[in-house]
């Protein structure tokens, strides 16, 4: 009896440490940085504004933004100008007025709205640039490093069109909108390189003004002209599709090695599939969301004033082909697209 | 002198311009009179020429249709949509195609008996077709891509017959009809009629109101076509291509070839020579890598010259002065 009686003082006593200890131990794990953190985003505003909301890299980026902004109760707003570059100047001014905590933004070209985004950071309004970057550097700039891209697509196509292999070594390369960020840069790294390897002819470069129609036409008329091209570069995989279809319906599918370059939706991936595109180099479009994420909850919790510390964010790449094409390797716009709805 | 300058009316003028122009590039571009090169030349202009028929008709009867390219992309970008997302390709098709009617039943019924003037009307309708596709029935991103159960639609855009790539061939069988519709049909000649005298066409007989109607509701599906050789032979139909300069150059092509915006001036044969000229410019341009912003430059030279030329050969009098010009 008095062992059973000492036994279960015993055991009390040890449930109560272990109470006790687990006790303290849930104390020294409330984590004294969280709260600041979620103070600093908490009923902060973000507007967004991109080129328009219809193409599947804005509906990612922005889907991204947004789910990230409602987990911390932070404002979203977005503003969809549709390609239209004096509407976007015009939210961009009336934003200005308003105040937002933060832009989330994407220059039509280099110049149209850099004086606007100066003007915003200098009203203490947190500027992101998604993508094109304008001819000014704001609080963070998100995006492939454009000019190291066009080096890598340009090196792909040395690869298989330049010194020592048995072709034409004619190449062509489809530009966007010539002054668009995208387009621009990605051309001046691929000069680079093709400059560095003469034997490379560049039978023609011509902007498409990211119209797949346009690439398609263009590129019939530069195979009907050198039925013995060997490389195309499109810029970007949306109007990629026409430059493809133009190379298919020639017949040159094998002959034509077609690298382009996107953001990594289904589109991209069936175009892979079906053999459209020879090659794909995929920035991945959802990630550049949750960097801008990243960039917007930094400066924030950094406090100090909007424009003080500016900085590149480069989105990591990778080089997609058919092989790498598999049920889920992209995804789908349209579940991005509902959340901006 | 003067049966000299009778004889060089607009029409002749642009043809003589593009012959001039097939030669120039001919003795300087190499392989741009290769079989090849030339059906590529015809190709890139086989829409533009589609949509212009279905202006033309617009045109005709003293209207202007701005609509078409909205319609013709919001209406087939739906279908392939449709179709996309389970439905069978006849019905998407089907469903398309009777968008593009109804909404251009709309227009002309505004058109006809509203009495709105068809430069307001079709321009409001414009952003009307647009604004709606892209809220409620392009849901997705604004390129919409061919469906993997597209079928033997695609042939409208892709592929050969006889050798002739296939977009001319449609093009070609739409002018034939048009041509037929035109010239042997009652409704083709009351379209003239009301084109050149609204009032006396009604005096002596002429259904005027459904006639305006069903020129629009003609257009409509015109641009349903056009739209689904252009969705076919670049794998997708490109919503944007609303907010683009096209409906300009279908207006272009039309005026170019010596269509009179006034009504009741023209023909099928107008529109072919204006698209003539502007496929043998593009062309050209492209081959000689010249940037589209330059492209359009001379594009808009070339209109100015046609215009020009035109006044000083056939010079305005007070008749033709009164006609009422847009």
């Amino acid at each position: 009896m008095n062992t059973m009686h000492r036994l279960a003082l015993a055991a009390t006593a040890f449930v109560g440490i272990a109470a006790a200890a687990v006790g303290a131990r849930a104390d020294d794990m409330n984590d004294p940085y969280r709260q600041p953190a979620l103070d600093a985003l908490k009923g902060k505003s973000i507007v967004y504004l991109p080129i328009s909301i219809g193409f599947d890299l804005a509906q990612a980026w922005g889907g991204v933004v947004k789910t990230e902004a409602e987990r911390y109760g932070m404002k979203f707003k977005s503003q969809d100008p549709n390609w239209n570059t004096g509407a976007m100047a015009q939210g961009l001014t009336s934003l200005i007025a308003e105040k937002p905590d933060v832009i989330v933004t994407q220059n039509p070209d280099l110049q149209s709205l850099a004086r606007l985004l100066k003007q915003a950071n200098a009203a203490g309004i947190v500027v992101i640039q998604m993508n094109m970057q304008g001819a000014v550097q704001t609080d963070a700039f998100v995006g492939p490093d454009f000019i190291a891209m066009g080096e890598q697509a340009a090196k792909m196509v040395v690869a298989k069109c330049g010194k020592g292999t048995e072709t034409s070594h004619k190449v062509s390369i489809v530009q966007g909108v010539l002054t668009g960020g995208v387009s621009y840069y990605q051309v001046q790294g691929i000069k680079k390189v093709f400059d560095a390897n003469p034997e490379i002819k560049v039978v023609s470069s011509q902007a498409a003004d990211w119209d797949a129609s346009k690439a398609r036409a263009i590129t019939e008329t530069v195979l009907q002209q050198n039925s013995d091209l060997c490389g195309v570069i499109d810029v970007w995989d949306g109007q990629g599709v026409g430059t493809g279809a133009a190379i298919k319906q020639a017949g040159k599918q094998d002959q034509v090695y077609f690298v382009t370059s996107g953001g990594g939706a289904q589109s991209m991936c069936d175009r892979l599939a079906d053999g459209t595109f020879s090659a794909a180099i995929n920035y991945d479009a959802p990630g550049m969301g949750r960097d801008a994420f990243t960039a917007i909850s930094a400066v924030l919790q950094g406090k100090q004033k909007a424009g003080t510390v500016k900085f590149q964010l480069y989105s990591p790449t990778r080089v997609m082909t058919k092989a790498d094409v598999k049920a889920g390797t992209c995804w789908d716009p349209e579940q991005y697209a509902k959340l901006l709805r | 002198m003067r049966a000299w300058s009778h004889y060089f009316n607009q029409e002749r003028i642009v043809f003589t311009l593009t012959v001039l122009l097939l030669i120039v590039f001919a003795l300087t571009l190499p392989k741009f009179l290769a079989p090849s090169n030339l059906l590529s030349l015809v190709r890139s202009v086989a829409v533009l020429g589609i949509l212009g028929l279905g202006m033309l008709i617009v045109v005709l009867g003293r209207g202007i249709d701005l609509s078409l390219v909205a319609t013709m992309a919001i209406s087939v970008a739906w279908s392939l949509q449709l179709a996309a997302s389970g439905m069978s390709m006849a019905s998407a098709m089907g469903t398309g195609f009777l968008f593009a009617l109804g909404m251009s039943l709309v227009t002309g019924i505004l058109i006809a008996y509203a009495e709105i003037p068809s430069l307001f009307a079709t321009l409001a309708m414009a952003t009307f077709v647009y604004g709606f596709g892209r809220a409620h029935l392009i849901t997705g991103t604004d390129v919409v891509y061919l469906p993997p159960n597209i079928g033997a639609v695609a042939s409208l855009g892709q592929g050969a017959l006889f050798g002739i790539p296939m977009p001319i061939v449609v093009a070609a069988v739409v002018a034939l009809i048009a041509y037929l519709f035109l010239r042997y049909t009652k409704p083709g000649r009351f379209i003239y009629a009301i084109g050149d005298n609204l009032a006396s066409a009604r005096i002596g007989g002429v259904p005027v109101r459904p006639i305006l109607v069903a020129q629009y509701v003609i257009a409509g599906g015109i641009a349903f076509v056009a739209g689904l050789v252009t969705a076919t032979s670049a794998e997708a139909m490109n919503t944007r291509v609303v907010n683009s300069n096209m409906i300009y150059d279908v207006i272009l092509v039309v005026v170019l070839g010596g269509v009179g915006l006034s009504g009741g001036r023209g023909n099928v044969r107008n529109v072919i020579v204006g698209a003539l000229l502007i496929g043998v410019l593009m062309n050209g341009m492209t081959i000689m890598d010249v940037q589209y912003t330059i492209q359009n430059v001379v594009k808009s030279l070339i209109l100015l010259l046609a215009i020009v030329v035109d006044s000083i050969v056939n010079p305005r009098d007070e008749q033709t002065g009164q006609q009422g010009d847009i």
